[in-house]
């Protein structure tokens, strides 16, 4: 199945059960597309009109319709049933593991602006670093996102986690993730967002542990910088 | 063929014609001049539709290389021949608005309500003819206003056909004025014109059918359109208080959609779509029905499982107002609720599955006649399976989060709308143009334009499936931006040419239209040898559709291949023919058995 | 008797239809729409109201609530009017006929007079529906949906009163009689229902 409807990699802790979903459902889906179309095309050549062929008079039969009817809404239900629980761990706020980073990801046209904790590791205080358009995060770690918009409606999009949530003006959504693998990966914007919607797009880097570390240093470091003495004057 | 009327006292109709050429064919309130007014305006905005199409398929195809005919367009919109996002946004939204709202809604809507409602029923007209003729006219109107906003300054509407707020609400976010108002005001009234069509559809199938005409007597066109109306009557009112609203954000300096003074940008989207879900099945159900009529008129066999088809329709239509949150998934509506909406989203399947193992049963042991119509209602049944099956993908949540707002979703519906709804539509008009003009459409002309536009179609659309998967956003200008999307770059490249092969292809069908419009062979009354009322009256029905005759009924509009129909040596009966007194019990079974 | 003959007929004797006239009927299916529309605005009345309770301020300390009650009391007067003069061409009364439905226009033209002045000293004390325009308690957007809702009635009623003017133009030319006066049960049931929408507005907005 991969090759007909490739993914990009998955990167994602819970992408690979939404890859496991997708292939499920692609082989239920396709084993009916094929019965329909291979029928479809088996009638139009069994019983093409030719002379002397008669069609035969029949209306119909209950015990098929009650058949069809029954077995494709057991199928439809079970799947939506079977589907509940994965969609409740990714998307459901109450069910989200709890952090170990937390970031402030406010969009606007055409910018992501996130915003990282600083050495405290708590957002909100005046240690925290903002940058554009670039998501950094450790690997192996649950990363706790509040996402909102300045504008207009954007949808925070991560191909390679399977992620997507839109990030609404007046609203603060969460969302979470756990990359497994290092390395520089991509972010669009999916929802219509004005005239540089097609240009919304950001770079994700996932960074081993020591990486991370010395990369949240250094960032902190220069965004303290130019108001160093202000703030130490006043800190505790 | 023998064609049975019975005298009636009610003579009255049988006047001659002495109305003027403006009262006959511009403000007539004849259903017929009505239904081929909408024909000619919604074929015209299908050619506009697509030809923005292709614009949208130039910039993803060829990006940033300059358009053929590029220079025509105003520096705002193209910069040297090479379209700028301004113009890619424009034809983006107003591709979908117009295939929507000016396209494919008339054209199954407009033009077939108001054409077959009172043929199929044996009504001499609409039971507000006056009402009607309002109806096209504020449609024409809406029209008017539609393409108007192309030539307002900064261009039309740019925020989709969604049309989400706040972009859509607020200029400074779009770029965007004159021609965003324009939009909603052009579907305000649009929406007027098809109130005033369904409470006319609507009161004449409940009352003004033939003697006879019962409920399940009724050809499945009808049925339809009938459940079809409801929904218009009943979503369109939606649409227009949102749209007001809309209206209200964009010149007034109201905030219902805006968060600055506690608007909500989702009340939009919730009210968008209670009435756009709904809408989806106002775009698919009439085509269920004319695709159902046409492949037992095919198949010489009576429709498999009529009260199933009637009862399926039905259940579409009552689901089809408790799943608008399956477009919502990702928008940050309450996770719960999304779970709540995949399980009722999920239950469409049912009747769709209904209805496509039905049309497969009609065909089952019959005795095909493949007429160009009948190849067009066999490719709906064959494409509007993928568009249904992929919906599968989209309802599932888990699966929607990788593929909301991506070509999976862009190749579903045009599966549906396309595959299904258009497929559904040119076998309409095959099948219905003896009857509307008097003269058959070339049977070779259509095979060849069904055949290539088959091909096409699939080349274009089945690709949009990988596209989705591999992370393609919707309505970006230009994909070649992202690393993800490098490998999408040539497949962009060959869907674009397959899609100016299949709009090109629909010269044929153009070319055949107009041709057979008057050099085709003559009809008579019953080209097809089907059942219907319709084919009683003569091609083309004159005012009044019946010569002064009362019709009565007698059987279901399915009754091929019976007993009754070999006892007169043929494969089909009327629905108005008297049984004849030397016949037993078995040819009278109504249809839903 | 042969069956088919027998069959034949039930067939002809079937007559379908719901046996109410076309005008009637199509009132009723096009007042399912008016309720889809109402609906809509009342529902985006709700949620934005619930989701804000702070923008909206106590009815009563903006908005003149007596002198709106006393409004509802004309419009509901308009509907009594209104069987009245239907009573009355019922019996072929076509003095009371005239009589009635001249007060029916005068109560709903009262209704929209009282309805601008009340617009009018709202507007003037800063109960605008624009966000510029706003200087009274709540939010701008309690003026937005005041306007939008009480507007949208209004409208109807201006258009129920246009048409009733035409129908009493119709009566004063002797048009309807005992056994035929359609146009004045249509316009009834029209006006009927523009009432009972300005009595769940009038609850909704002026005393919730």
């Amino acid at each position: 199945m991969n090759g007909l409807f490739p993914f990009p990699e998955n990167i994602s802790t819970y992408g690979g059960d939404i890859d496991t979903l997708f292939n499920a459902v692609t082989w239920i889906t396709g084993i009916v597309f094929i019965a329909v179309e291979v029928a479809l095309v088996v009638f139009a050549i069994k019983y093409r009109a030719r002379p002397g062929r008669k069609a035969q008079f029949v209306h119909g039969n209950d015990r098929l319709e009650y058949f069809w009817t029954g077995a494709t809404f057991v199928i439809v239900i079970t799947l939506a049933l079977v589907s509940r629980p994965l969609w409740n761990r990714i998307k459901e706020p109450s069910q989200f593991p709890s952090p170990d980073l937390e970031l402030a990801i406010s969009a606007k046209q055409f910018e992501w602006n996130v915003t990282y904790p600083g050495p405290d590791g708590k957002l909100g205080t005046p240690d925290d670093f903002t940058r554009r358009s670039q998501l950094h995060m450790p690997v192996n770690k649950k990363i706790l996102v509040t996402l909102s918009s300045e504008d207009v409606i954007h949808s925070f999009f991560l191909p390679n986690f399977r992620l997507k949530q839109d990030a609404v003006p007046g609203m603060h959504i969460k969302a979470w993730f756990e990359a497994t693998k290092t390395g520089e990966y991509v972010l669009g914007c999916a929802e219509l967002c004005g005239l540089g919607h097609y240009k919304m797009k950001g770079r994700v880097f996932v960074h081993s542990d020591a990486e991370w570390q010395q990369w949240q240093q250094q960032q902190a470091a220069t965004a303290l910088a130019p108001t160093q003495e202000a703030t130490s004057a006043g800190a505790p | 063929m023998s064609t049975m009327v019975l005298p009636h006292e009610k003579q009255s109709h049988a006047h001659h014609d002495d109305r003027s050429f403006i009262q006959k064919y511009v403000f007539s309130t004849d259903h017929k001049i009505i239904g081929i007014q909408f024909l000619f305006m919604s074929l015209l905005f299908l050619v506009l539709g697509g030809g923005l199409a292709m614009v949208v398929r130039w910039q993803l195809g060829f990006p940033n290389q300059p358009m053929p005919g590029g220079g025509f367009f105003s520096e705002a919109m193209m910069n040297k021949g090479i379209m700028l996002p301004e113009m890619y946004n424009a034809s983006v939204t107003m591709h979908g608005t117009i295939m929507v709202f000016f396209a494919i809604m008339p054209l199954l809507v407009g033009v077939w309500a108001n054409y077959l409602i009172p043929l199929q029923i044996g009504a001499d007209d609409m039971a507000f003819p006056r009402i009607n003729m309002a109806s096209f006219w504020m449609a024409f109107v809406a029209g008017l206003l539609m393409v108007a906003s192309f030539f307002v300054v900064a261009g039309p509407a740019n925020a989709g056909w969604t049309g989400y707020a706040p972009l859509s609400a607020n200029p400074e976010y779009s770029g965007v004025h004159t021609g965003q108002q324009l939009w909603c005001l052009s579907i305000i009234l649009l929406g007027f014109s098809s109130l005033a069509g369904s409470v006319n559809y609507i009161t004449t199938i409940v009352n003004m059918r033939a003697p006879g005409m019962t409920w399940l007597r009724l050809p499945l066109s009808t049925w339809s359109l009938f459940i079809t109306s409801i929904l218009i009557l009943l979503a369109i009112p939606v649409l227009a208080g949102a749209m007001i609203l809309l209206f209200f954000d964009q010149t007034l300096g109201t905030t219902f959609y805006q968060p600055e003074h506690g608007g909500q940008p989702l009340l939009w989207q919730h009210l968008f779509w209670f009435f756009g879900h709904p809408e989806v099945y106002i775009l698919i159900l009439p085509a269920m029905g004319f695709v159902s009529d046409i492949i037992a008129n095919g198949s010489r066999k009576p429709i498999f499982g009529y009260k199933a088809m009637v009862f399926a329709m039905a259940g579409l239509a009552f689901l089809s107002w408790v799943v608008w949150g399956h477009h919502m998934f990702m928008s940050g509506m309450q996770p719960m609720l999304g779970g709540a909406f995949m399980v009722s989203t999920m239950v469409i399947a049912v009747p769709s599955a209904i209805k496509t193992f039905n049309w497969l049963g009609t065909m089952w042991r019959g005795n095909i006649r493949f007429h160009s119509p009948m190849l067009h209602a066999w490719s709906f049944v064959a494409l509007f399976v993928i568009g249904g099956l992929s919906g599968i993908f989209l309802a599932n949540t888990p699966i929607d989060i990788p593929l909301h707002d991506t070509y999976f979703v862009v190749a579903h519906i045009h599966y549906v709308l396309f595959g299904g709804s258009l497929f559904g539509i040119f076998g309409a008009i095959i099948f219905w143009f003896p009857k509307m003009f008097g003269r058959l459409m070339n049977d070779t002309l259509g095979k060849i334009h069904w055949a290539i536009t088959f091909v096409c179609f699939n080349m274009v659309f089945w690709p949009m499936h990988k596209l989705g998967t591999m992370g393609m956003m919707r309505r970006i200008y230009d994909p070649t931006q992202y690393p993800h999307l490098q490998e999408a770059t040539p497949i962009n490249h060959t869907i674009s040419l397959w899609a100016f092969a299949l709009y090109g292809a629909q010269i044929i069908f153009v070319v055949n239209f107009f041709w057979s419009l008057f050099k085709g062979p003559k009809a008579g009354n019953n080209p097809w040898e089907a059942n219907g009322l319709e084919w009683v009256a003569p091609s083309p029905p004159p005012h009044g559709n019946w010569d002064g005759e009362l019709l009565t009924v007698y059987r279901g509009p399915y009754e091929y291949s019976s007993p009754e129909a070999e006892a007169n040596g043929t494969d089909f009966i009327l629905q108005s023919e008297k049984p004849s007194s030397r016949q037993g019990a078995p040819g009278m079974a109504p249809a839903g058995h | 008797m042969d069956h088919a003959v027998e069959q034949m007929k039930v067939d002809e004797r079937l007559e379908p239809g719901v046996h109410v006239y076309n005008m009637k009927f199509g009132m009723w299916v096009f007042l399912l729409s008016e309720v889809m529309f109402f609906t809509g605005l009342i529902g985006s009345y709700i949620i934005l109201r619930f989701a804000h309770p702070e923008m909206w301020a106590e009815p009563g300390k903006v908005l003149n609530v007596p002198l709106t009650g006393f409004n509802t009391f004309v419009l509901i007067c308009s509907s009594v009017t209104m069987v009245k003069s239907f009573a009355a061409i019922q019996n072929g009364d076509q003095a009371g006929l005239r009589k009635w439905l001249v007060a029916t226009v005068g109560l709903g033209a009262l209704f929209l007079s009282i309805q601008a002045v009340e617009y009018y000293k709202l507007y003037h004390e800063g109960f605008a529906p624009s966000v510029a325009m706003y200087k009274a308690a709540g939010g701008p957007l309690y003026g937005a949906t005041f306007y939008t809702m009480t507007g949208f009635h209004g409208a109807h009623v201006t258009i129920g009163v246009l048409c009733l003017i035409f129908t009493s133009w119709r009566a004063f030319k002797g048009k309807y009689t005992a056994t035929s006066h359609a146009g004045v049960e249509i316009m009834g049931l029209y006006w009927h229902f523009v009432d009972l929408v300005w009595i769940i507005l009038f609850t909704i907005v002026y005393l919730m």
